[in-house]
């Protein structure tokens, strides 16, 4: 007993000094450095890297959450923000760039970011507002033993992928042999962008907010969409991403089109349903209609740092997030993500990102202001179409009507 | 009382009424009257790791001027009030106008986002209130009538479906009704169906989302019912099965009318709350087949990356004038029998 009360003591001492070793010199002399950040693994790498820049001048916290979208305009519209770095990704910079709400960032990276690759910068009329660290796509997976078994080809277009699952169905192999996240809100008006994407389609009128989907594009995308629902579970409207991923993972269907982030979930050793590990294949996203664009949009995630904080404040959070940053946390992490820094080998798990993003026409989602409000405006239309309860010139057609009620009212049109 | 002690006996929840409740929906009111002002947008280059493209983007500084000049933003009137996401005006004018017929003309008004989260509110609240309150007066007569050993432990269970926090009760039942879970397994075994699944129709979700409303709202009848039952006087009771009466002529003739007033109150409670409607959408992931007017409010505060203000503010005051309709037969009851008293 003694021995053991002993043996914790120690452990407890060492624990503490082990983790007063853990704290690196970021060269940072004061401050205070708040992370808001979305919560999955790779962000979770970097958060607890920059953590590591903290000693008794700088405090570093991070609050990690799937709400960070919500959060952060309120948060850094205070002053003083109430965060001081934001993780943002395409989409989740636009708000904050309309409402001015994060800054440049050229000056420190001139002093302090020599390890940064040209194109880890983001800029917006010639000044650099985030710092991207790794790349995301949805790519398609599939079971490489259910399609040797049903004896397709693998599917390089969504054509391929319906014959596939055709196949597969009609062998009596699977019953529904697709997953997709078709579930209203983000996730059924990410899969139209899709779409509509590797279709060749472009969203907008080129100079304006005025919406330019009500076209043959658009209609051959919810076409597309509704084909391959027929063979998807019945309650397809209810899968997000992860509803989506554990169908995959319990082996219930044989190709999805998911997330790059998700590729070490599926196929790394720990957790993952060793048979369906070793038999996914990651490929780059299907393409659809006779073009050579992958239908998946290209994503980035990457950081900005916010307006309303003191300069000593702001030069704090970026040495931490460049110490964040180092190509060795990439190096030590590299099934987490497609990261962007210098000299980083792929690992296994981001073959699927790296054949989409390589692709010579391959988009990335649309930076722009109202793309929010689009992207509702699918979702809350959609759905009805993949129910079959109106057809695709309606569903265009209240597409526009929705999004321009949006747009109206936040002043875009 | 003098009127004097009474105000100041309630004086205090006055001022918290004013504070917390009347200057909120005024503020909301008038917020529903603006919208965001016209974006000043500028055509920029950006650059990212997949290349560089030219997109327009909000001029900051200009909008911000605009902004600090109106901060309420700009003036729309009832604008909000008519346009697509809400009362849809012009849309309605043109179905009604032009149209096919009834249920053409129906489908297509459904299809507008208020009307439909308006119709499954009015269902939801149209069917739960009635039928919860008959469950719970059902389980008021039968915990009335059960041995007292065993009073306690049925009343806690016929509470519980109102214990449980809303929002982790529907995410369990959902997890339950799942087609590869107990009950979704079971009733694909009972209906030898197995492509049933209730997550899948609107019907089917429709279905669900009201047996679970009744399954909720059932116990708050249910306490309120058998408080009443017990200032059921014994006489009337005792003298009617003298005269002969079974037991449901007794519920019937005196149980019931003494409750009257209690089903009123209960009845009124319950129409507010379930015109509210909200967990049990979010609870079920239902939003593809079934909105509420409260959803429809989550869903424009809670939207990709912009919160529309003045759409929600307006989707609230529908809300607010939708009880009010709701309560105006009884409140107009309530006045004529405050009349009748002081005559």
């Amino acid at each position: 007993m003694r021995h053991l009360l002993g043996a914790g003591v120690s452990l407890a001492v060492l624990c503490l000094m082990g983790g007063a070793a853990l704290a690196a010199d970021c060269g940072i002399t004061s401050g205070k450095v708040a992370i808001l950040s979305n919560d999955f693994n790779a962000l979770r790498i970097l958060a607890d890297a920059a953590k590591e820049c903290a000693n008794d001048k700088v405090t570093v916290t991070a609050n990690q959450t799937t709400e960070h979208k919500n959060l952060q305009v309120p948060a850094l519209t205070v002053n003083p923000a109430q965060y001081t770095v934001a993780f943002v990704a395409n989409n989740s910079i636009a708000p904050l760039l309309s409402a001015d709400l994060v800054r440049p960032l050229d000056d420190l990276i001139a002093k302090y970011g020599q390890q940064l690759q040209p194109n880890q910068l983001i800029k917006v009329d010639g000044k650099t507002m985030a710092i991207a660290f790794d790349a995301n796509s949805q790519h398609l997976f599939y079971r490489k033993d259910i399609l040797a078994k049903a004896g397709v080809q693998p599917p390089k277009t969504y054509e391929d992928v319906l014959a596939a699952a055709k196949a597969i169905k009609d062998q009596g192999i699977m019953q529904y042999p697709l997953a997709a996240a078709d579930k209203p809100g983000w996730d059924l008006g990410a899969e139209f962008v899709n779409m509509y994407i590797g279709e060749g389609g472009d969203f907008f009128d080129s100079s304006s907010a005025k919406l330019a989907i009500n076209n043959d594009k658009g209609i051959a995308t919810l076409k597309m969409m509704k084909a391959l629902t027929a063979y998807m579970p019945p309650d397809y409207l209810t899968y997000d991403a992860d509803a989506m991923k554990a169908a995959y993972t319990s082996s219930k269907v044989a190709m999805m089109d998911g997330w790059g982030s998700y590729a070490n979930d599926v196929i790394g050793p720990k957790d993952a349903d060793q048979n369906v590990a070793t038999n996914t294949v990651l490929a780059a996203a299907p393409t659809v209609g006779g073009n050579d664009i992958p239908a998946a949009s290209l994503w980035w995630d990457g950081f900005s740092i916010a307006k309303n904080i003191s300069d000593a404040d702001a030069e704090a959070s970026f040495k931490a997030m460049m110490h964040a940053l180092d190509p060795s946390v990439a190096a030590a992490h590299p099934d987490a993500a497609p990261w962007l820094m210098k000299g980083f080998q792929p690992g296994a798990a981001q073959v699927g990102v790296m054949a989409t993003a390589s692709a010579p026409d391959a988009k990335a989602y649309p930076m722009l202001p109202y793309m929010g409000l689009l992207h509702t405006a699918l979702s809350n239309e959609i759905g009805d179409y993949l129910k079959g309860s109106k057809d695709e010139a309606k569903t265009l057609a209240d597409i526009e009507a929705d999004y321009n009620a949006a747009a109206k009212e936040g002043g875009f049109l | 009382m003098p009127h004097r002690t009474f105000l100041m006996f309630i004086l205090p929840s006055l001022l918290a009424m004013l504070v917390f409740i009347a200057a909120p929906v005024v503020s909301v009111a008038v917020q529903s009257l603006f919208i965001a002002h016209d974006k000043v947008m500028v055509s920029v280059q950006s650059c990212g790791p997949f290349g560089c493209s030219t997109n327009v983007h909000v001029d900051n500084k200009a909008t911000e001027d605009l902004q600090k000049k109106e901060p309420l933003g700009k003036f729309n009137g009832l604008g909000t009030y008519l346009d697509r996401n809400h009362l849809a005006v012009a849309e309605v004018g043109a179905i009604i106008s032009n149209n096919t017929g009834l249920s053409d003309a129906a489908t297509r008004i459904y299809a507008l986002p208020f009307y439909r989260a308006l119709s499954f509110t009015l269902v939801y609240t149209f069917v739960v209130t009635p039928l919860a309150m008959l469950l719970g007066f059902v389980i008021a007569l039968s915990v009335n009538a059960v041995s007292p050993w065993i009073k306690g432990p049925v009343i806690f269970f016929s509470l519980l479906p109102m214990i449980i926090t809303p929002i982790v009760g529907s995410l369990i039942v959902y997890w339950m009704i799942d087609a590869n879970a107990i009950l979704g397994a079971a009733l694909q075994d009972l209906f030898h169906d197995p492509n049933l699944y209730l997550k899948a129709s609107p019907i089917l979700t429709w279905i669900v989302l009201l047996a679970y409303g009744i399954w909720t709202n059932g116990p708050f009848s249910f306490v309120v019912f058998y408080a009443g039952l017990q200032m059921v006087p014994k006489d009337t009771l005792e003298s009617a099965m003298i005269d002969g009466a079974n037991r449901w002529e007794r519920v019937r003739f005196v149980v019931v009318p003494y409750l009257t007033p209690l089903a009123t109150f209960i009845a009124l409670v319950q129409l507010m709350d379930n015109f509210r409607v909200f967990e049990p959408i979010v609870g079920f992931n239902a939003q593809a087949n079934a909105t509420s007017l409260s959803y429809s409010i989550y869903s424009d505060l809670n939207g990709q990356f912009s919160q529309l203000f003045s759409s929600a503010a307006a989707t609230s005051m529908l809300t607010i004038v939708g009880v009010v309709i709701l309560l105006v037969p009884v409140l107009v009851r309530t006045w004529r029998e405050f009349n009748l008293k002081v005559v």
